[in-house]
Formats: C-alpha cells, sequence, structure tokens
C-alpha cells in the first residue's frame, strides 16, 4: 500500500502569534497509505502543525497542500475525502450512538455502511445507548466512528489513545492497522512514544516550532542513536557501555568474570536497545542544548 | 477488511444543501425533544407567567375595561417568540462555538448555511408549538376566542416574520459571550430588559413617555402590540401610543431587525471558531 505518491505536503510553514513564533518553518511529506507520527513536547507545534492541515487554523507563511488543495481554502468536496478525530468534546449527550453517526453519514457522498463502522470500533453493544452515558473511553472510539464514517483518504488523528487503558490502547492500536491496512492514510500525533513505534512507518519531531528529526520510524534519530548498551555491575561498581557489538563484550566480561567469581556470571547485566522513547528523549534533549 | 476501504470506486455527487438543512432540522428536533427538562420549563413558562399575570390583575382596569388574562396572553406570545428565537437560539449557537460542536461539524463536509437553517426551523418548529399551546391555554381557562378571519391572518403573520426575526437576532447575539459558561448570563438580561420596557410584564401604557420611544426602538414592543391586535377589540387601539394597531409600522421595525441581524450575522458568524 505504501507507495511514494505525496498525498500531504508543507514546506517552510510558518506560524506566529504577535512576536511568538509557534512554527519556524516545518517541512515534511506525507505518502498515500502511510502511518505518519508528527512527535514533540508540550507546546512543540504539534497541534498547530495539525490544525493547519486540517484547514482550522491559517498559517502565517509557507506552502501546505493536503490532496491538492490549500486547506485554509478548501471545498466541500475535499472536506468529503478527510476525516478529523477530534478530543471528545461537542458531542450531543442525549442522542444513541447510533443517531449521531447516521446523522454524520448524511454529510458524505460516499460514507461507509452504519452498523459497520460501529461494530468496528468497538460499540456494536452500545449502539442504542445514549451518548452521555458512554465512558471517557467509549467517547474516544465514538470520535474515530465519526472520523472515519465517511470513508476518507487522509486520517488525521490527535492525540487518539490519552486516558486509555493498556487494553483499550491495544485494541485501538488494532484498528488503526486495520484501517491503514485497508488503505487509508493516518496522520498521528500521540504523547506515547511506544504508540508511534507500533503503529507509525515515518515520523518527525517537532521541537520548538521546528522539525528536528524525521525519518522511517525505524531508522529516526540516526544510526547512532540505536547503539546498544550494556550495563552491569562488578566490584568497582555500575558499568554502562554503548557498543555495536554486544555479544563480544558480554563474552568478554564473562571470561574475566571466569577469573574472578569461578561462576562466570555478571550482576545485574542488561543489554538494551534504545527504544523510540530513549531515542527522542536524546533528540529533544539535544535540542535543548543547542538552544542554551 | 473491503469494509472500511478508502477507495472509492466513482465520483458521488455531495448532498444538497437543503436535504441537509433537513437533516440538521431532524437533528436538532431530536436533540430538543429529548432535554426534557428544559423543554418542559420552556413551554411551562410563559403559561405560568399568564396564570399569575391573569390572578395578579384579575380586578384590575388595564384600559378600556381590559381583564389582566386579555393583556397578558398577546404579551405572553410576543415573549415567547423572543425566548424561543433570540434567547434560546442565542445561547444554543454561542454554546456550541465554545464547546467545540462547532469545530466538529467544520471537520465534516457539512455547510454552514445548513447548519444555521436546522437552528431557525427549530426556533419556527418550536415557536408555532408555543404559540398554539397559548391561545389554546387562553381558550380553556380565561375563556378567550380563537381568532378567526382577518385576525388569523394577523397572528399568522405576526407570528412567523416575529420567529424568523428573532431567530435571526439571536444569531447575531450569540457573538457578545466570550465563554459557553457566560452564554446565558450574557444572553438572559438582554432579553429580560426588553421584555420589561415593552410592555410584556409591565403594561405599557404605564411605561412613561421616553421608556416607550426606546422600546419602540427594538422589535419585542411591535410584536406585542401585533399580538394585542389579533386578541383584543378594535376599539382598544386607543391604548397604544399612536391610537393604532399600526400594522404598517409593525411589518417596518421587524423588518429593519431583520435586515440588521442578517448583517451583524453574516459579518460576525465564524463556521471555524478561532481561539
Amino acid at each position: 500500500m505504501n507507495t511514494h505518491e505525496v498525498v500531504a505536503e508543507a514546506s517552510g510553514l510558518t506560524k506566529s502569534y504577535g512576536d511568538l513564533h509557534a512554527l519556524r518553518g516545518i517541512n515534511f511529506e506525507i505518502r498515500r497509505g502511510e502511518v505518519f507520527s508528527v512527535l514533540g513536547p508540550n507546546g512543540a507545534g504539534k497541534s498547530t502543525t495539525i490544525e493547519i492541515l486540517e484547514g482550522y487554523r491559517q498559517r502565517t507563511a509557507g506552502h501546505v497542500s493536503v490532496l491538492g488543495e490549500d486547506p485554509q481554502r478548501a471545498s466541500r468536496s475535499w472536506r468529503s475525502r478527510i476525516g478529523v478525530v477530534l478530543q471528545s468534546a461537542g458531542l450531543p449527550e442525549e442522542l444513541t450512538v447510533r443517531e449521531l453517526v447516521t446523522h454524520v453519514a448524511r454529510f458524505y457522498p460516499e460514507p461507509l455502511e452504519v452498523a459497520r463502522v460501529i461494530s468496528r470500533v468497538g460499540l456494536a453493544g452500545k449502539a442504542t445507548a445514549r451518548i452521555g452515558s458512554l465512558s471517557g473511553g467509549q467517547k474516544r472510539r465514538l470520535d474515530v466512528a465519526l472520523g472515519i464514517i465517511g470513508r476518507p483518504e487522509l486520517l488525521f488523528l490527535d492525540e487518539p489513545t490519552t486516558g486509555f487503558d493498556p487494553e483499550a490502547r491495544r485494541q485501538f492500536w488494532d484498528l488503526i492497522r486495520d484501517l491503514r491496512d485497508d488503505g487509508t492514510t493516518i496522520l498521528l500525533t500521540t504523547h506515547y512514544l511506544d504508540e508511534a513505534a507500533h503503529l507509525s512507518d515515518r515520523a518527525i519531531v517537532v521541537a520548538d516550532g521546528r522539525v528536528v528529526a524525521d525519518g522511517a520510524i525505524n531508522e529516526i534519530g540516526g544510526r547512532e542513536a540505536r547503539i546498544p548498551l550494556v550495563r552491569w555491575r562488578d566490584g568497582d561498581g555500575a558499568h554502562e557501555v554503548r557498543t555495536d557489538r554486544p555479544a563480544a563484550l558480554v563474552s568478554q566480561l564473562h571470561d574475566s568474570a571466569l577469573e574472578g567469581n569461578g561462576s562466570g556470571e555478571i550482576a545485574d547485566l542488561e543489554i538494551v536497545r534504545p527504544s523510540l522513547e530513549d531515542i527522542y528523549l536524546g533528540i529533544i534533549e539535544s535540542t535543548q542544548g543547542d538552544l542554551s | 477488511m473491503n469494509d472500511l476501504s478508502s477507495v472509492r470506486p466513482r465520483a458521488v455527487a455531495l448532498p444538497s444543501g437543503p436535504s441537509l438543512a433537513f437533516s440538521r432540522l431532524a437533528f436538532e428536533l431530536r436533540s430538543y425533544v429529548r432535554r426534557k427538562d428544559s423543554l418542559f420549563f420552556t413551554f411551562a413558562f410563559p403559561i405560568v407567567l399568564l396564570a399569575i399575570f391573569a390572578a395578579a390583575f384579575a380586578d384590575t382596569d388595564l384600559g378600556g375595561g381590559i381583564t389582566g388574562a386579555e393583556y397578558y396572553l398577546p404579551a405572553m406570545l410576543a415573549s415567547g417568540i423572543l425566548t424561543i428565537g433570540t434567547q434560546n437560539l442565542g445561547i444554543s449557537i454561542a454554546e456550541e462555538r465554545y464547546d467545540d460542536t462547532r469545530k466538529r461539524l467544520a471537520g465534516t463536509p457539512l455547510p454552514p448555511t445548513a447548519y444555521l437553517m436546522g437552528k431557525v426551523g427549530l426556533v419556527l418548529v418550536a415557536g408555532v408549538i408555543q404559540a398554539l399551546l397559548l391561545v389554546l391555554i387562553g381558550r380553556v381557562a380565561f375563556a378567550i376566542p380563537f381568532p378567526s378571519g382577518e385576525r388569523l391572518v394577523t397572528f399568522a403573520w405576526v407570528l412567523l416574520l416575529g420567529l424568523i426575526t428573532s431567530a435571526i437576532a439571536g444569531i447575531a447575539v450569540a457573538q457578545l459571550p466570550r465563554s459557553a459558561k457566560s452564554a446565558s448570563t450574557v444572553i438572559t438580561p438582554v432579553v429580560l430588559v426588553l421584555q420589561f420596557v415593552s410592555g410584556v410584564y409591565l403594561p405599557f401604557s404605564l411605561m412613561p413617555s421616553w421608556i416607550q420611544n426606546v422600546a419602540a426602538l427594538f422589535p419585542l414592543k411591535w410584536l406585542a402590540q401585533g399580538m394585542r391586535s389579533v386578541f383584543l377589540p378594535d376599539a382598544l387601539a386607543s391604548i397604544e401610543p399612536g391610537g393604532t394597531w399600526n400594522h404598517g409600522g409593525i411589518v417596518l421595525v421587524l423588518a429593519l431587525w431583520l435586515i440588521l441581524g442578517a448583517v451583524v450575522a453574516r459579518a460576525m458568524f465564524r463556521w471555524i471558531p478561532r481561539n
């Protein structure tokens, strides 16, 4: 599904509020069929970026194209080709799940089947329940149902699993993978790096209004950042060494431990591949170093 | 996984504006009747007030031998038009601006005109039902006859023109509140003050002439006058400031407010709220 056809792009995207520069020149491309993540600390410009792409905010300068149109002059037919999953707010509490999804489906030229969408987000048992009676996680699923009912080519997911328990998050990931497998391009923002690692094909890291890293999710941050870490403890205390050849190091440690304690065992031995979270924190830390 | 496929086999036209406006009206009506508490108070309030005023002014001559019920039925009809349109619609549009309802809708291909037409349609449906209910109570409880002939025509155009003007004014006043929580605090007093100066709660003839002149700039005074012309004998036109029912003046003032409201709403209404 992952072709090189670009469905959305931004170049030199800037957004200023008076003297406050929220975005200082953002560049990226989103390709058809991929899950693309925008990562970064709070206040880094993630939401501003996504809201400009959704057509909610006007940019100050730069070029933006989403599905071939400029979002700030977007037509109704453009709106029918994107899906926006908002934070759970503005839901009519007195209607049922099915009534609301049916109503919103009428806005679109070719909506998906209402009952199928409700069951795919895991709300089949709640179809006739009033929205006001749903739990936070169930409302979040309803948000997703409303985002996909119009059969979007490009789906915006802004921090979709905030407040989910681990099981609900796993189920949600399955849903997102299904959507991707069906050919929907997805733009995701999230605070959970394990979520980004599981779901994304590519990502950018935004900090202080700039893109500080970008690339495939298993390459982002560069090869250097992915060198494994070997940790252990001996008579001299705790040790931590980064090496491309962890097995060789462990073998060497084993040999010297044999000479020392006779058993060859090494206390508190760990070989750690840096997680996306470790890599991300490294990127953010080095960015802050550059700024100060 | 074909059931969630984003692949579109062919280009299909977007749903038409009028069909979406009807969808929105059906949606608004359904939400409205499900809010049982607010439904009850909206419809009961003018009836309860009518009963209180009728009792309080039972033995008072409000000019030309009119009873309390005869004076206050038209007053409550006019008041209901303003409450259901300007007040309720204004509050609902302001709340939906700040509680993200509109942000959600703006992310879909729904045209803003369909949203607004659903809102105005709700005012028309609820306003007509409320007016008929009041007239029925007037007939049953206070023996005020149903309007007929020319008076029925007057009743119909005052009611419909009044509801539309009131609804458009509601879209305009919805721009005043700065948060969802302040919506009813900001809009309710505007409507309440208008009711007092326009002869809805206090007989208009008791007002000093400067208050009468101020009230004459706003539509409620004219709505009440129009409704009095439906229910009171023609001889009692003498209690009005000009000594006539002045239907021409009613149409003129309501039409001016309709245009003013539409201009303000057009200039101020934001489909995509700025935050």
